[in-house]
C-alpha cells in the first residue's frame, strides 16, 4: 500500500481535524431531466444496477411508492438496502436503470438538485449539525428556500413538540430519539414530496420507536410519500402500505405490509418466526 | 477510488540509479564546468555534497518518523541543535577553572530540576481527586525556586571564568567520533520526554509539541552561555580528519598534489572534504542498511501494519502508542546524529544559525520530494534539494537580471536583483507543491 | 498611595501590554481555528500570511504617506488596511484554487494538506522577503500616546506613570470590533450559519444545498482578513520583521489549541491566557513588591524574556495533560 494521499496512520490532532471529511461528491453537475413514463408510480427506482467499485451491490432492484404512502425496505445485512436509498437519492452512480419522481426522469440529477426536485433524505448517522441549535438545524434544512419558511418550521414544531421545547439547545446535546426528530424535521423544511429515511429508529428505545412511527404515519397523511429502510422489520411492516424484501441487491418479495407479515416464508427467513 | 490510486504505474527499476546519476552529474558539473550556472570549483561541489549528505542523515531520521510512523515532527531543528551540542561537550578541550567555578553546584541544580519533574509526575500519577492539580503545581513551583537558587550562582560563576575566550563549562577532550553517538543519545532523551507527553492514546499533539520544543532547545543554546557560549559560538571543535595546514606542511602530500597539477592549498581543502565525504557516505549507507534490515524484520512488519491499518493493528493487540514512541525516539536519534556530524564538519557551534525554515521545513521538503517512506528517496531528495537550495541563491540574481533586462536600470530593477537570492524560498515552496501535486509519492516512490 | 502605585505599575507593565498582545494573538488564532474547523488542517502558512499581508499594508502605507495622506493622530496604516486585506485575501483565494482545491477533490488526508501548507509557507515567506526584505521596519505614525507617562503623573500626582500608546488602544478597539463582527456573522447571517454547518457535517451541509466552494472561499477570506489585521496590529505595536512573524506561529497555534481547536471563543481565551502568562512571567515584579512593602533580594522575574516562547509551550502541555480538548471543547478529541 502506498496511497500518496493517505494519512500514514497520522492522528495528530494538533494539525489535523479528526472530524471525518465529506463523502458525498459535491462537484458533480446535474444532467437534464426528461419526462417520465405514463402510468409511473409517484416515485420509482427501476431496475437499478450499480455499486461503489467494480462489483455491483444493486442487481436490478426496483422500488416504488405512491403518493402519501409508506414504503418499507427490509432485508438481511448487506442486502443493499441503504445503497438502494442512496441510488435513489443520487449518491451512487447507476450503471443501469432509472429514477423517476412525479412524472420526471431525474436519473441525471445530483443529490442537491434532487432535493430541489422534492426529495428529502435523512441519513442513518450524522444526520444533524451537532454544534448548532435545533432552530438553526431547521434553518439549514430550509437553506435552499428563498421564501418565508417560518410556517413550515411551526409545522415541524407542532409535529415534534419535544424538540420545540429545546429549540435553543444544540442538537448534539439531545437524546437519540430527539436528535432523530430534529433530523426528520430538518428534511421536512424543504417541503419535500418524498421523504427518505435510512433506519430512523436505529439505536432508540422501543417507546421512542413507536412514537417515531406514529409521527411518520402523520407525515404520510399530509400527502408526503415515505420510503424507509428499517431493521425493526416487524414494526415497520405494520405501518407499511408496501414492503420490499431485498436480498443481494435484488427484490425477493414485494407486497403490502400485511401480505408480507402473513407470508410464512418471509416470516421464517426475515422476521425471525 | 483508492483502487485507481494504487493502479498508478509502478516505478521502473532504472529510476533510482538514473536519478542518482543525475544528482552525481550535477555535483560533477559544479566541480568541473565554470559558467553562469556552475562554479567549476571542486571545493564548492564537495561542500555541497558534504552538507547534502548530512541533510540526508537528517532526512533519513525524518523519513523514519513520518514514512514509517506517520508522525509529524515540526521541531527537527531542535533535535539537530541538540545533537550538535554533543561534539562541544564531549570533544572540545576542558576549560580550565570552569568546573571548579561552579560545576558541582550546576550538576546539583540540574539534578534538583530533574527531581522536581520526577516528583511532580509521580504525584500526578499517584494522587486522585481535587487536590491533585494544586499539589502538582506547588511541587513544580517549589522545585523551580530551589533549582534557580542553585542554578543562578553556579552559572554566574562559570560564565565569569575567562569570559572573553571561554565562559562555558567546557568539554571532555574525547575523540570527536565518540560524540556522534552521544548526540544521538541527547536527541533520543529529548524525544522520549516529548513523546511521552505528546503521544496520547487516541490522538496526539506531536506537531505542536515538537514545534515548541524545537524553538525552546534553540533558545536554550542561544542564551545559556555556560553551556556552549550561546551566540558567542564555540569554534575549534576537533576533527576526525586531517587539517589542511598539516597536509600542506607534509612533503609527501605536496608532492602528490604536484603530480595532480594542483596547488597544495586547493588540494588539501579537497582532500579534507573527500575524507569527510567518505565518512558521511559510510554513515548514510550503514543507516540505510540498518533501517532496511529493521523494516523487514518482524518489528518492521509490525510497524508497517500499524501504519497501513492502525485500527486493525490495534485490534490485533499491538500497542500503537508504544510503537510510535519507539519510532519517534529512533528517528530523532538519527536527526541528532546529523546535528553532531554538522558541528563536526563546520568545526563550529553557532546557535544563531538554527533556523526552523532551513532545519525543519527544508528537511520536510527533502523527504517529500525524495519519496515518503523510501530511504533512498530521502537521500536523493536531501542531496538534490540541498544542491538546489545552495545554487538557487546564485541562480536567483542571475535569472532576475536576465528577466528584468528589458527594464531600464532603476531602483526597481536594483531592488529586484538585490532581493533575488530570496527567490530560493519561493523556489523550494514551488518544488514541494509541484511534487506533492504531480508526483505525490515523490521521486522514488515507496515500494 | 503605594498600593495605588503598585496597581498603576501592574496596569502599565503587565495588563496593558498583555491585553494588546493577547488581542493580536487572538486574531491570529481565530484564523487558525477557522481553517482547522472548516478545512480540517492547521495552516502552517498562517504566520507567513500575516507577514505578507502586513508587508503589503506597509507598502500601501508608504504610498499613502508619499501622497501626503494621513489620518491625523491615527496611524496611516489603518487607511491602507482594507486594500491590504483585499489583496492578501485575493492571494489566499488563488492559493486555494491552485493548491488546496486539488486535495479536496482527491479527498486527500488532511495531513497531506498540512504538507502542502508548508510549501505555501515557503512561497509566502519568499514573497515577503522579495517584497519588503528581512530588515526591521517601523511603520507606525501619528500620535504616539493616548496617555503618556508625564501626562498621567501630572494628572494623578502618583510617582508611578502609566502610558497608553495609540497602537495599543487601536489594537484593543479593532480587535473587539472584529471579534464582535465575526461572531455576529457566524451566528446571525445565513452565510455564517452555512459555514458552521459545513464545519459540523460536510455531507449534510451539501445535502441541505450549501455550496461547499462558497464556504471554503468565505473561510479563506475571513481567516486571511483576521491574519492581516493581527499582523498589522502586531507590527504597529512592536515592529515588522519577517522572521518574528514566522516565530509567532507557535504562540498563535498554542492559543488556538489551548482554547480548543475549532472553537472561536476558545481561540480568544487562549490568546489572552498565553499573552498574560508570557508578560506576567517575564516581568520583574521587584518594583511592585517594593511598593507593597517587601524587600525582595532578586528581580522576582520568573523567566528571562528570551524564554517567553517556552511559556506558550508549557501552558499548552499543561492544558493538554489536564483537559485534552482545550479550555472550550474544540473539535479535537
Amino acid at each position: 500500500m502506498s496511497d500518496p494521499f493517505a494519512n500514514r496512520g497520522n492522528r495528530d490532532a494538533s494539525v489535523v481535524n479528526p472530524r471525518p471529511g465529506g463523502t458525498a461528491d459535491g462537484s458533480r453537475h446535474s444532467g437534464p431531466t426528461r419526462p417520465g413514463r405514463t402510468g409511473d408510480p409517484f416515485l420509482i427506482g427501476e431496475n437499478m444496477r450499480g455499486g461503489y467499485g467494480k462489483a455491483d451491490i444493486l442487481n436490478g432492484c426496483t422500488l416504488a411508492v405512491e403518493k402519501g404512502q409508506i414504503a418499507v425496505i427490509v432485508g438481511p445485512n448487506g442486502a443493499g438496502k441503504s445503497t438502494a436509498m442512496k441510488a435513489i437519492f443520487g449518491m451512487l452512480n447507476l450503471r443501469e436503470g432509472s429514477v423517476r419522481l412525479d412524472g420526471q426522469d431525474i436519473s441525471a440529477l445530483n443529490p442537491q438538485d434532487r432535493v430541489k426536485a422534492g426529495m428529502g433524505f435523512v441519513p442513518q448517522v450524522a444526520n444533524v449539525f451537532p454544534t448548532m441549535t435545533v432552530e438553526e438545524n431547521l434553518e439549514m434544512g430550509a437553506y435552499l428556500r428563498g421564501d418565508d419558511f417560518r410556517q413550515t418550521m411551526q409545522q415541524v414544531y407542532e409535529l415534534f413538540p419535544a424538540v420545540a421545547d429545546k429549540r435553543r439547545q444544540n442538537a448534539g446535546e439531545l437524546s437519540g430519539g430527539q436528535r432523530q426528530q430534529v433530523a426528520v424535521g430538518r428534511a421536512l423544511m424543504t417541503q419535500p414530496k418524498l421523504l427518505m429515511l435510512d433506519e430512523p429508529t436505529a439505536g432508540v428505545s422501543p417507546i421512542v420507536m413507536d412514537e417515531l412511527f406514529d409521527r411518520i404515519i402523520e407525515i404520510a397523511r399530509t400527502g408526503i410519500s415515505i420510503l424507509m429502510v428499517e431493521q425493526n422489520a416487524k414494526q415497520a411492516l405494520e405501518i407499511a402500505d408496501i414492503g420490499y424484501v431485498l436480498v443481494q441487491g435484488a427484490n425477493r418479495y414485494t407486497g403490502t405490509g400485511a401480505q408480507l407479515m402473513a407470508d410464512p416464508e418471509v416470516r421464517r427467513t426475515f422476521l425471525g418466526g | 477510488m483508492s483502487t485507481n490510486r494504487q493502479a498508478e504505474t509502478s516505478a521502473s527499476p532504472w529510476r533510482a540509479p538514473l536519478l542518482f546519476a543525475v544528482v552525481i552529474l550535477l555535483i560533477v558539473l559544479e566541480g568541473t564546468v565554470s559558467n553562469a550556472m556552475f562554479s567549476g570549483s571542486w571545493n564548492s561541489a564537495l561542500s555541497i555534497l558534504n552538507m547534502g549528505l548530512i541533510s540526508a542523515v537528517t532526512a533519513l531520521g525524518v523519513n523514519m518518523i513520518w514514512g514509517y510512523g506517520g508522525l509529524f515532527n515540526a521541531g527537527v531543528v531542535g533535535f539537530v541543535a541538540l545533537g550538535g551540542l554533543a561534539p562541544v561537550l564531549v570533544s572540545t578541550q576542558p576549560v580550565p577553572g570552569a568546573w571548579a567555578a561552579g560545576g558541582p553546584q550546576l550538576v546539583l541544580a540540574l539534578a534538583a530540576g530533574l527531581a522536581t519533574l520526577v516528583i511532580a509526575v509521580t504525584a500526578a500519577a499517584r494522587m486522585k481527586g481535587v487536590g491533585r492539580l494544586p499539589v502538582v503545581v506547588l511541587i513544580l513551583i517549589a522545585g523551580y525556586v530551589v533549582t534557580r537558587m542553585l542554578f543562578d550562582p553556579a552559572v554566574t560563576a562559570i560564565e565569569a571564568n575567562n569570559p572573553s575566550k571561554a565562559g562555558n563549562i567546557g568539554g571532555l577532550g574525547l575523540p570527536v567520533l565518540l560524540s556522534w553517538p552521544v548526540g544521538m543519545v541527547f536527541a533520543a532523551i529529548a524525544a522520549w520526554g516529548i513523546g511521552k507527553v505528546a503521544l496520547g492514546l487516541r490522538s496526539d499533539y506531536l506537531a505542536i509539541a515538537t514545534l515548541g520544543i524545537g524553538e525552546i532547545i534553540v533558545a536554550i543554546l542561544k542564551n545559556e552561555g555556560w553551556l556552549a557560549r550561546g551566540v558567542l559560538n564555540i569554534t575549534g571543535v576537533p576533527r576526525p580528519v586531517p587539517y589542511e595546514l598539516a597536509l600542506q606542511s607534509n612533503p609527501a602530500f605536496v608532492e602528490a598534489a604536484a603530480r595532480w597539477a594542483m596547488d597544495p592549498a586547493t588540494a588539501s581543502a579537497i582532500y579534507v572534504k573527500l575524507c569527510y565525504a567518505a565518512v558521511f557516505v559510510a554513515v548514510v549507507l550503514i543507516l540505510i542498511l540498518l533501517s532496511e534490515l529493521a523494516l523487514y524484520s518482524p518489528w518492521g512488519r509490525m510497524m508497517r501494519a500499524i501504519r497501513d491499518n492502525e485500527t486493525a493493528a490495534e485490534a490485533m493487540g499491538k500497542d500503537v502508542t508504544r510503537r510510535h514512541l519507539h519510532l519517534f525516539i529512533i528517528g530523532c536519534a538519527v536527526i541528532g546524529l546529523s546535528g553532531a556530524m554538522m558541528v563536526t564538519l563546520d568545526g563550529l557551534m553557532a546557535p544563531g544559525g538554527y533556523n526552523p525554515l532551513r532545519y525543519t521545513f527544508l528537511v520536510w521538503v527533502m523527504v517529500i520530494v525524495g519519496g515518503s517512506g523510501n530511504n533512498w528517496g530521502a537521500v536523493l531528495g536531501a542531496v538534490l534539494i540541498w544542491f538546489l537550495w545552495i545554487k538557487a541563491e546564485v541562480w536567483g540574481p542571475a535569472g532576475m537580471s536576465l528577466l528584468t533586462s528589458p527594464l531600464s536600470d532603476g531602483p526597481l530593477r536594483q531592488h529586484l536583483i538585490e532581493s533575488a537570492p530570496q527567490m530560493r524560498f519561493v523556489a523550494m515552496g514551488l518544488v514541494l507543491l509541484l511534487v506533492l501535486r504531480f508526483a505525490p509519492r515523490g521521486l522514488l516512490p515507496e515500494r | 498611595m503605594d498600593i495605588l502605585n503598585a496597581l498603576v505599575a501592574i496596569l502599565n507593565f503587565v495588563v496593558i501590554p498583555a491585553a494588546a498582545y493577547g488581542a493580536q494573538l487572538a486574531l491570529g488564532a481565530l484564523g487558525v481555528t477557522l481553517i482547522y474547523g472548516i478545512l480540517r488542517f492547521s495552516n502552517f502558512a498562517h504566520g507567513d500570511t500575516m507577514a505578507f499581508g502586513t508587508a503589503i499594508v506597509i507598502l500601501l502605507t508608504w504610498g499613502l504617506q508619499s501622497l501626503g495622506v494621513s489620518l491625523g493622530p491615527l496611524p496611516t496604516a489603518l487607511l491602507a488596511l482594507p486594500l491590504g486585506i483585499a489583496l492578501t485575501a485575493l492571494l489566499a483565494l488563488l492559493t486555494d484554487r491552485w493548491v488546496y482545491r486539488h486535495y479536496r477533490q482527491v479527498r486527500a488526508a488532511p495531513i497531506v494538506v498540512v504538507m502542502a501548507s508548508v510549501g505555501v509557507m515557503f512561497v509566502m515567506n519568499g514573497l515577503t522577503r522579495l517584497v519588503i526584505g528581512v530588515d526591521e521596519i517601523q511603520f507606525a505614525d501619528g500620535a504616539r500616546f493616548v496617555i503618556s507617562v508625564p501626562q498621567f503623573k501630572a494628572m494623578t500626582g502618583l510617582t508611578e506613570g502609566l502610558a497608553l500608546r495609540t497602537t495599543q488602544a487601536i489594537t484593543l478597539a479593532i480587535a473587539a470590533l472584529s471579534v464582535w463582527a465575526l461572531f455576529a456573522f457566524m451566528n446571525r447571517t445565513r452565510a455564517g450559519k452555512a459555514m458552521r454547518a459545513y464545519a459540523d457535517n460536510e455531507d449534510l451541509a451539501l445535502l441541505s444545498g450549501i455550496d461547499p466552494d462558497r464556504v471554503v472561499r468565505l473561510t479563506w477570506i475571513i481567516a486571511t482578513g483576521l491574519a492581516v489585521l493581527a499582523g498589522t496590529l502586531y507590527g504597529l505595536d512592536k515592529s515588522f520583521k519577517a522572521f518574528n512573524y514566522f516565530q509567532i506561529l507557535l504562540p498563535v497555534f498554542a492559543a488556538a489549541i489551548v482554547g480548543g481547536l475549532g472553537s472561536p471563543l476558545g481561540a480568544i481565551a487562549g490568546g489572552f491566557l498565553i499573552a498574560f502568562s508570557e508578560v506576567a512571567l517575564t516581568y520583574p515584579w521587584k518594583k511592585i513588591a517594593e511598593y507593597l512593602g517587601f524587600e525582595p533580594a532578586g528581580l522576582l522575574q520568573m523567566l528571562g524574556t528570551e524564554y517567553k516562547l517556552a511559556i506558550s509551550f508549557v501552558i499548552l502541555i499543561v492544558v493538554l495533560l489536564v483537559r485534552p480538548t482545550g479550555l472550550f471543547r474544540g473539535k479535537a478529541y
